[in-house]
């Protein structure tokens, strides 16, 4: 059996913030907090660059929207012209209500793609997911993970340091 | 920044000023979390089963005996005649798709102005623009009266060679309302995540944990991955806030771009977007206040809360106020004889003066009510004001569509639009329907957003240090 990681639990977002800086500043890589809500400068903490999300939404979103450009020109100009009220058969502003609707479209579907991507879900099984205490991420519970992948890490030390930093129901999670 | 001096004191706001909590009576998050999942978790109750077995039958026997009925025989089962062909099916359309929208405002636009007060009441707001999407998506498709030609809407390529009109604002409906449909379940669902987790978590049988676990989509609330999803819920939040403008605006285009008096105005994309909104605010209260009673969340979705629905309920109100009289002033200022005619019988005349009366008694004057604090704290009266702002509502949508119809340009052709027993019985049977999925989501999905309102609560502040007090000490068991 080798070890997943090593895991504390504490009882606020203070706490969990002032550890998650120590851990930072002790130079360990691998680690993680989970919460049962978003903690705003977390991601500071955890030196987070801006999230991908944004940019999936927009080529899915851009996409959308010259595909739909490029539909109606296909439809109504090119494989069956259609004359409607003596209109040219094509013309940008002709385009754009349908174009931006699937535009909102595409954006929407490429968020939900981009947040399942990045995360990498959907993921049926996590190792954390077998510790027992862990379904009180979701309530009020804040915990910190330091992964056994981590250079620094070491069952002794490790375990030692998160104990001063206050952390309670400390373990060794095993991988599976 | 220059630190605060030690001797400089913050003085409180004078109490009138405060804030008050979005949560009343706070015990902590656990507490929180249970209060929030406890109608999700519990025993089926009585009242639910009365609402849920009557909405069942409507949704499961009447709604598809009257589209088998209508389908099979033809749209002439309605009450549609030449020259009102737009008739009930039309009108309940614009009416569901209206209530659709306050629902994506409340939780997207004030998510966007970061409005604390939303998250308790958002999800069950978004659940009502889902499913009253689904109904209002519904009518055009047996509208079109041969509803297995549906596909002739889509861009599909068919050996006929035909394709669809792209200039026509009826095309864009289809791509309006498939988007709204396809957006707010995203919106909706991705919201839910984090919480299917929570409830996953605290699933006692296997079967729950199986099927919390499976929508869940192995969620574990991580730094990275709160870190995206926010990014993605800011996303898709603005992508709906856009629909809340562009949808009904495209409806009223199907109006305005017609020539009819009574249709052929500038106001209607506007004017269909606030009355959609107005109407939307009417059925959150209709659905808000039995439902925080019965299912004793009245410490969550609080008094003030209400109080804040009705506040927007009465600008939207005041809103579609100043567009009646537009609409009368332009009618009159244009100098257009059709117009003028069709607007003076909207009060006066013979066969539907009700109609235009209800719009200035209900949606007008009986909002006005909604100025004074003692109503809005009745909420008794407030339930009745929301359901009669969907009834006024309504009746607007009626008068616009069927009361602009049915003089048109040629006297001969005039006739008196009555619906028939299966307009009535199509549109009882969506009610049905929305009503049986609104049950089911109140009982088995988190009806109110468990990590967005822990989220504002004062603990998730990362910088007060509570770990401190005697109380934190006490609850650390």
């Amino acid at each position: 059996m080798t070890p997943y990681g090593i895991i504390a639990e504490f009882d606020s977002a203070a706490a969990l913030m002032d550890a998650a800086r120590r851990v930072r500043d002790e130079g360990y890589r691998r680690w993680d907090v989970f919460t049962p809500f978003p903690i705003h400068g977390m991601e500071k903490v955890m030196g987070y660059k801006n999230s991908l999300v944004g940019w999936f939404a927009l080529a899915f979103g851009g996409g959308a929207f010259l595909s739909v450009v490029g539909l109606i020109w296909f439809c109504n100009a090119f494989d069956y012209p259609l004359i409607v009220g003596g209109k040219p058969m094509f013309s940008p502003p002709m385009t754009f209500v349908p174009a931006y609707i699937m535009l909102i479209m595409g954006g929407a579907i490429g968020a939900l793609v981009g947040m399942f991507a990045t995360n990498q879900l959907p993921r049926w099984h996590h190792p954390l997911l077998k510790y027992e205490r862990f379904s009180l991420a979701t309530r009020d519970k804040f915990f910190l993970v330091i992964g056994a992948n981590d250079p620094k890490f070491s069952q002794a030390e490790t375990r030692k340091l998160l104990e001063t930093l206050g952390g309670a129901n400390i373990e060794i999670v095993e991988a599976d | 920044m220059a630190e605060l001096s030690p001797n400089l004191k913050l003085l409180q706001p004078p109490k009138e000023l405060r804030r008050s909590p979005v949560v009343e009576n706070y015990r902590g998050l656990g507490a929180l979390t249970d209060k929030l999942a406890a109608f999700t978790e519990g025993k089926i109750p009585k009242w639910w089963l009365l609402m849920f077995l009557p909405s069942a039958f409507c949704a499961a026997v009447v709604l598809p005996t009257m589209l088998i009925y209508q389908i099979s025989t033809g749209v002439g089962v309605w009450g549609n005649r030449y020259p009102v062909m737009w008739g009930w099916d039309i009108v309940n359309f614009i009416w569901w798709i209206g209530i659709a929208h306050a629902g994506t405002l409340i939780s997207a636009m004030l998510f966007l102005t970061r409005q604390h007060w939303r998250t308790t009441i958002g999800r069950a707001a978004e659940a009502m623009t889902v499913f009253s999407v689904m109904m209002a998506g519904l009518y055009p498709g047996i509208h079109v009266g041969r509803a297995w030609f549906d596909w002739f809407m889509f861009p599909v390529p068919t050996y006929n060679g035909l394709w669809p009109q792209f200039r026509s604002p009826l095309m864009w409906d289809v791509f309006a309302v498939n988007t709204y449909l396809v957006v707010s379940t995203l919106f909706w669902y991705m919201g839910m995540i984090p919480d299917l987790a929570a409830l996953r978590d605290r699933a006692t049988s296997r079967p729950k944990k199986f099927l919390y676990g499976l929508f869940a989509m192995g969620w574990t609330g991580s730094a990275w991955q709160w870190h995206n999803y926010e990014k993605a819920y800011v996303v898709l939040a603005g992508l709906a806030t856009l629909l809340v403008f562009t949808v009904s605006s495209i409806v009223g285009l199907d109006f305005c771009t017609s020539m009819l008096a009574g249709w052929h105005a500038t106001i209607f994309p506007l004017y269909f977007v606030i009355g959609a909104v107005f109407c939307g605010f009417g059925m959150v209260l209709v659905l808000l206040i039995p439902l925080r009673k019965l299912c004793s969340l009245e410490e969550i979705i609080t008094q003030r809360h209400i109080d804040r629905v009705c506040k927007l309920t009465l600008v939207s109100g005041l809103i579609i106020a100043y567009i009646y009289l537009m609409e009368y002033f332009i009618a009159w200022y244009s100098g257009d004889t059709y117009e003028r005619w069709v607007f003076s019988h909207r009060l006066f005349g013979k066969t539907y003066w009700y109609g235009g009366w209800i719009m200035i008694v209900v949606n007008v004057l009986m909002t006005q009510l909604l100025w004074f604090k003692r109503v809005r704290h009745n909420l008794w009266l407030v339930f009745f004001i929301g359901l009669f702002i969907n009834i006024g509502m309504w009746f607007e949508r009626f008068v616009i569509v069927v009361g602009s119809l049915y003089q048109d340009f040629l006297p001969s052709a005039w006739r008196v639009y009555s619906p028939t027993w299966v307009d009535i019985g199509t549109f009882v049977g969506t009610l049905g329907v929305f009503f049986t999925m609104y049950l089911l989501f109140i009982k088995f999905l988190p009806m109110i957003p468990l990590s967005e309102v822990k989220a504002v609560m004062p603990d998730a502040d990362p910088h007060r240090k509570p770990a401190k007090t005697a109380a934190a000490k006490g609850a650390k068991s």
